[in-house]
């Protein structure tokens, strides 16, 4: 007997127990489910949830690898700053893909770890199948905090995220925030100093966590963010290519703009991720941008003000920076907390931008504004609904009563 | 309990567990909300309403028949203030601190919902001792939400217990925190005590399945 009829004998024998989730859930991970549709179900296809996560996850994949590379990058150029000079012959040497293995692969393992348990325990308790909602979350986690987060905390952080952001909502699908910016906002404010800052973005930068090398002066070189230079009226040291491609400091996964790209292309290809909320979160941010630096072209901001910096800042380097693009393909885009109408799309990704810079601009201490921007706009998802539905049903009325008239 | 007839016994246990004002009624969440940082002003913001709650149902019952019911709001009013304003002086006379820590919430017990209410629906309809009981019960299921929610964000927001550090000392890396904790800024602000008083809620319910809404 080969091991998949083997496990379709086990469910069989299992059915109905308590334990019954959580048997099915290693069984239809491993295995197609040995269960068709019966009835009259008039439309077939091919993708269900397991195969929605796994292409989210895909297009994930290239950012993990490059934060992991990235992460020994920033580690040694923070060392030898000549090393910044020509980062392409740099970045992918077996030293850098160690540190990311040891400080990044950590992160997923935690965070895939205390999320799938919770969701078992869950599953048992309430009696239902596990859902296959934390996949992605749990995959998302780890690509957006800073690479030298404790562990503890990204576990008592995931156990939040996926308690209260999650399951007291009834589980995947019910959720009203995104629980992976959940987890992050729950860092944010929990431990604010292993989460912003500029010391903690380069693995062992800060002195909590270790020395950098021989002859290293923890005050003279860090790994200062883009957004921090600016908010400090700063020029920052990298160009504009090094910003595209990635090759800066930041969180593990979020740092290429160049792949995650990329990967927006693949789930709009697949048609999992929104093109609409994609655009039109860009968009919302490319007019933030534009309307600062028209402020600051009106001559209204001048340099002696706290804004200057990031107001200064061309609109389309801030498409570049920080979080926003990594969260405008990969979290804005979730189809649970997101908007469900394509007009409420437009709306709700436009807020997202035109939030996140606002947010980037004007509180220096949130220079990642997107994900309280997201976590905002999650909130107002159902209404933005709830009004372009209401909008649709005015106007047919209308064009009922003109024809009826 | 040979003193408390069991109509009475009720009265003081109801409202600790399956009647409680914060979990079951949600009122007083504001002073819950804005006070429970530190144990030791969950303490007394608890004290304090015991006091006002159950001092202040016995003078209304006292005075229910000869109350207008035009104007009792007014009546009801200048009594809990009466109560509220001997409670802050005492704080300010022995407790000069304390006071200053919870500043506008002592005079905020006036607008408390917990206090209107239990005067509205209680004293104005029943004798002095069943109000007295009322009174206390209720305030001790508001002091116990209180209590708890004080406790877990003292101790995981400033690793202290009513001041004393019992966790080690953050700074000098003693205790835990020599193993890498760190306390939890999250617990110290107001969002948090909902959260907990939210996880109060559900432990609450899903031990005790009547207490479930139906929708």
């Amino acid at each position: 007997m080969s091991l998949k009829a083997r496990l379709h004998d086990l469910k069989e024998k299992y059915r109905g127990t308590k334990m019954a989730p959580a048997f099915n859930a290693l069984h239809t991970f491993l295995y197609l489910p040995n269960e068709v549709t019966h009835g009259g179900t008039h439309i077939k296809a091919a993708d269900d949830l397991k195969r929605t996560m796994n292409t989210v996850i895909m297009a994930l994949i290239p950012c993990l690898i490059f934060g992991m590379l990235n992460a020994g990058y920033q580690h040694y150029a923070a060392v030898d700053n000549s090393l910044r000079l020509n980062p392409l012959a740099n970045f992918f040497t077996l030293d850098n893909l160690w540190i990311g293995i040891i400080k990044v692969l950590p992160l997923v393992v935690v965070s895939y770890g205390v999320g799938l348990i919770i969701e078992f325990i869950f599953a048992v308790i309430k009696g239902h199948e596990v859902e296959e909602g934390y996949l992605v979350t749990g995959m998302l986690v780890p690509l957006i905090v800073p690479v030298d987060t404790p562990l503890w905390m990204l576990a008592v952080a995931v156990a939040f995220g996926v308690i209260i952001g999650k399951e007291v909502f009834g589980g995947t699908g019910m959720n009203i925030l995104n629980p992976a910016l959940t987890i992050r906002a729950f860092l944010f404010f929990a431990y604010p100093t292993w989460m912003s800052g500029d010391k903690v973005w380069v693995h062992a930068a800060d002195p909590r966590v270790g020395k950098l090398g021989q002859g290293y002066i923890p005050d003279v070189i860090s790994g200062e963010t883009i957004l921090g230079s600016y908010a400090q009226n700063l020029e920052p040291v990298y160009t504009n290519w090094d910003k595209f491609f990635g090759f800066i400091p930041g969180s593990v996964g979020e740092t290429s703009t160049f792949l995650i790209l990329l990967g927006a292309a693949f789930l709009i290809f697949t048609k999992i991720g929104s093109w609409r909320i994609i655009v039109s979160t860009f968009a919302g941010a490319a007019v933030m941008g534009l309307i600062f630096n028209a402020v600051v072209h009106a001559e209204i901001i001048t340099e002696s003000s706290k804004f200057f910096g990031l107001m200064n800042t061309d609109w389309w380097e801030h498409l570049m920076i920080g979080g926003l693009a990594f969260g405008a393909v990969y979290m804005a885009t979730d189809p649970v907390t997101g908007s469900q109408t394509n007009k409420g799309k437009w709306i709700y990704g436009f807020l997202i931008g035109f939030i996140s810079i606002m947010i980037r601009v004007f509180n220096p201490a949130y220079p990642e504004g997107v994900f309280l921007a997201i976590l905002l706009m999650n909130v107002f998802a159902p209404t933005i609904d709830h009004y372009v539905v209401q909008g649709n049903v005015k106007r047919r009325l209308k064009r009922l009563n003109a024809k009826t008239a | 309990m040979g003193l408390l007839s069991k109509k009475d016994t009720k009265l003081i246990t109801d409202p600790f567990a399956d009647n409680n004002p914060i979990t079951i009624q949600v009122l007083g969440i504001c002073s819950a909300l804005a006070i429970t940082a530190e144990l030791k002003a969950s303490i007394v913001m608890s004290i304090s309403v015991l006091f006002v709650l159950g001092v202040g149902n016995v003078v209304i019952s006292l005075m229910r028949n000869i109350i207008p019911s035009k104007i009792r709001i007014i009546v009801q009013l200048i009594v809990v203030a009466t109560l509220v304003i001997i409670v802050d002086l005492v704080l300010k006379a022995f407790a000069y601190e304390l006071s200053k820590t919870l500043g506008a919430f002592i005079g905020l017990i006036i607008t408390n919902c917990i206090i209107m209410g239990r005067f509205e629906a209680f004293a104005l309809g029943n004798g002095p001792w069943r109000s007295f009981l009322d009174g206390i019960g209720n305030a001790v299921g508001y002091g116990v939400i209180l209590i708890i929610v004080g406790f877990f964000r003292e101790l995981l927001g400033a690793g202290t217990l009513l001041g004393i550090p019992v966790l080690g000392d953050p700074i000098e890396k003693t205790g835990l925190y020599a193993y890498g904790y760190e306390n939890n800024g999250f617990m110290i602000m107001p969002p948090m005590a909902l959260i907990l008083v939210g996880l109060i809620i559900w432990v609450q319910r899903s031990r005790n399945k009547a207490l479930i809404e139906e929708h």
